[in-house]
């Protein structure tokens, strides 16, 4: 079992940087744009890209809370998952919203978030940003921007840590590796 | 995560939070335009009503029905066990047609117990009512309450420390008494019991509580909530207590009793109410009264319930 750091506090603060600049851009025009973050780590992210989303664009661009624990389908077969507490700050209906976390994987995590986005309304256009892709797709589910695209094999664990939650800012991968995978 | 609900004894202040948590989460649902959840798709819950009672019945339905469970029930008046079929045949039958969840009321104390832990059924046990034993989504819908008034939007990972709860009527004959000591005790708060001698239960030990027969004195001590039972008239004919007035008068929450309690204090009642015997229809009407915000809190608490014993893995 190794560990490796992938990305340090200052990738990680230019990632978001670059994904902020690249949302705003994505949707210039949107009047209604919100970010929902997935609990943890993406309702952080989600906080920070609107901070800096605000400030690039010179408007107002709300953050807001997804728990998606409800409406995932893996619930079966593991101890049971306790709920988060969800916060849409503004109504849905006709909203450009941007659903944000920290680890893209299965697509999974995001499929439960757009069955959960329909309890509240029909947005007008739902994008995703996440801060790492690390592949390994089971769902026809594909980011709009990415902090990083880090290819891990399944073996592997990608691990996202944030000063609000874990007092820094870092990506980490650890797990088994071959001796050539570890000086590749 | 729990594989039944049988009896909040095993409760720590740790995990009842956890789950009133869980609860506020569901209850936020409910205020979506769209309320139905995905999270119970495809799993069969049984409610099997031995007992009416309409109030539990319709809560636990629609708490399911919320969660997209598919809900059968199974009421004992006109059904096979009113032809003599016992709990061990009911319950392996409704093994054989596939329940995960069975939510049972029942007049034998003990009854969620048998059913969890016999062997007939590998369903989830959720008891929704055993004799004078237990009636645990009750007194989590109770504690969930408290803390929601005490605490509104900001309610989440609190427990009760320092609250003190005087529990009012017939505690001999009641689950919901038995059920909130133990809760409520567990989250910090304190539990002072009143009753007429004949109706509290001759041996209190090992109970966390203390107890007294003595209305007045407990109101002077100004409670923080005060929870009134319902009496059961059916039991009034075994002369635990002269009259109906009589217990008014000693026992019940009249208006100018209510009057000295601090401005803060709740009065709660689990329902159905005999207005005029145990509670003043105008207290149980005044802004102190919880008794229509229990009910609504109610579903919030058994969708939680449902969700902790049926959604996650089950032994095999």
């Amino acid at each position: 079992m190794t560990l490796r750091s992938l990305l340090d506090a200052d990738d990680v603060r230019r990632a978001i940087t670059r994904m902020a600049h690249e949302l705003v851009e994505h949707d210039p025009d949107a009047e209604r744009l919100v970010l929902l973050g997935i609990p943890t780590r993406g309702a952080v992210l989600a906080q920070r890209l609107a901070a800096q989303m605000t400030r690039i664009a010179g408007r107002d661009i709300p953050a807001g809370v997804l728990d998606v624990t409800l409406y995932r389908d893996d619930l079966a077969g593991q101890p049971t998952r306790a709920t988060r507490r969800t916060d849409i700050p503004v109504d849905l209906d006709g909203a450009t919203v941007v659903l944000v976390d920290d680890v893209l994987y299965s697509g999974r995590t995001v499929r439960a978030a757009l069955d959960a986005l329909t309890a509240f309304g029909r947005p007008a256009v739902v994008r995703l940003a996440v801060l790492v892709d690390r592949g390994h797709r089971e769902l026809p589910i594909r980011p709009d921007a990415v902090g990083r695209n880090l290819p891990s094999a399944k073996s592997e664990r990608v691990r996202v840590t944030l000063v609000e939650v874990d007092g820094a800012d870092a990506v980490t991968i650890e797990g088994p590796f071959t001796e050539k995978e570890e000086h590749a | 995560m729990s594989e039944h609900l049988l009896s909040t004894r095993g409760f720590t202040r740790d995990s009842a939070v956890a789950l009133l948590d869980v609860a506020e989460d569901m209850a936020d649902t409910q205020r979506r335009q769209v309320k139905k959840l995905p999270t119970l798709r495809g799993t069969t819950i049984v409610n099997l009503f031995f007992e009416d009672s309409t109030r539990t019945r319709i809560s636990f339905e629609a708490a399911a029905k919320r969660l997209s469970a598919d809900v059968i029930t199974f009421s004992a008046k006109g059904s096979s066990v009113s032809k003599g079929e016992s709990l061990q045949d009911t319950a392996q039958t409704l093994q054989a047609m596939g329940a995960d969840g069975i939510v049972i009321r029942h007049s034998s104390s003990g009854a969620a117990h048998t059913l969890a832990t016999s062997g007939w059924t590998r369903a989830g046990v959720v008891n929704a009512g055993d004799g004078t034993h237990e009636h645990p989504t009750q007194a989590l819908l109770d504690a969930f309450t408290i803390r929601k008034r005490r605490h509104g939007d900001d309610s989440r990972g609190r427990d009760l420390d320092g609250v003190r709860v005087v529990i009012v009527g017939d505690i001999l004959h009641s689950r919901v008494a038995r059920s909130n000591l133990w809760l409520l005790t567990a989250m910090g708060a304190s539990v002072h019991l009143v009753a007429p001698p004949t109706l509290l239960p001759s041996n209190t030990e090992g109970w966390p509580v203390t107890t007294g027969i003595d209305l007045d004195e407990a109101i002077d001590g100004g409670p923080d909530v005060v929870m009134m039972l319902r009496v059961q008239r059916e039991r009034m004919t075994e002369a635990f207590f002269p009259t109906a007035k009589e217990y008014a008068s000693l026992y019940g929450l009249s208006v100018a009793r209510a009057d000295r309690l601090p401005e803060s204090s709740l009065v709660m009642h689990p329902g159905p109410m005999n207005r005029g015997l145990e509670i003043a229809g105008a207290v149980a009407d005044s802004p102190r009264s919880t008794v229509l915000e229990q009910v609504q809190n109610g579903i919030g608490v058994r969708m939680a319930v449902l969700y902790d014993v049926l959604a996650g893995e089950r032994a095999a």
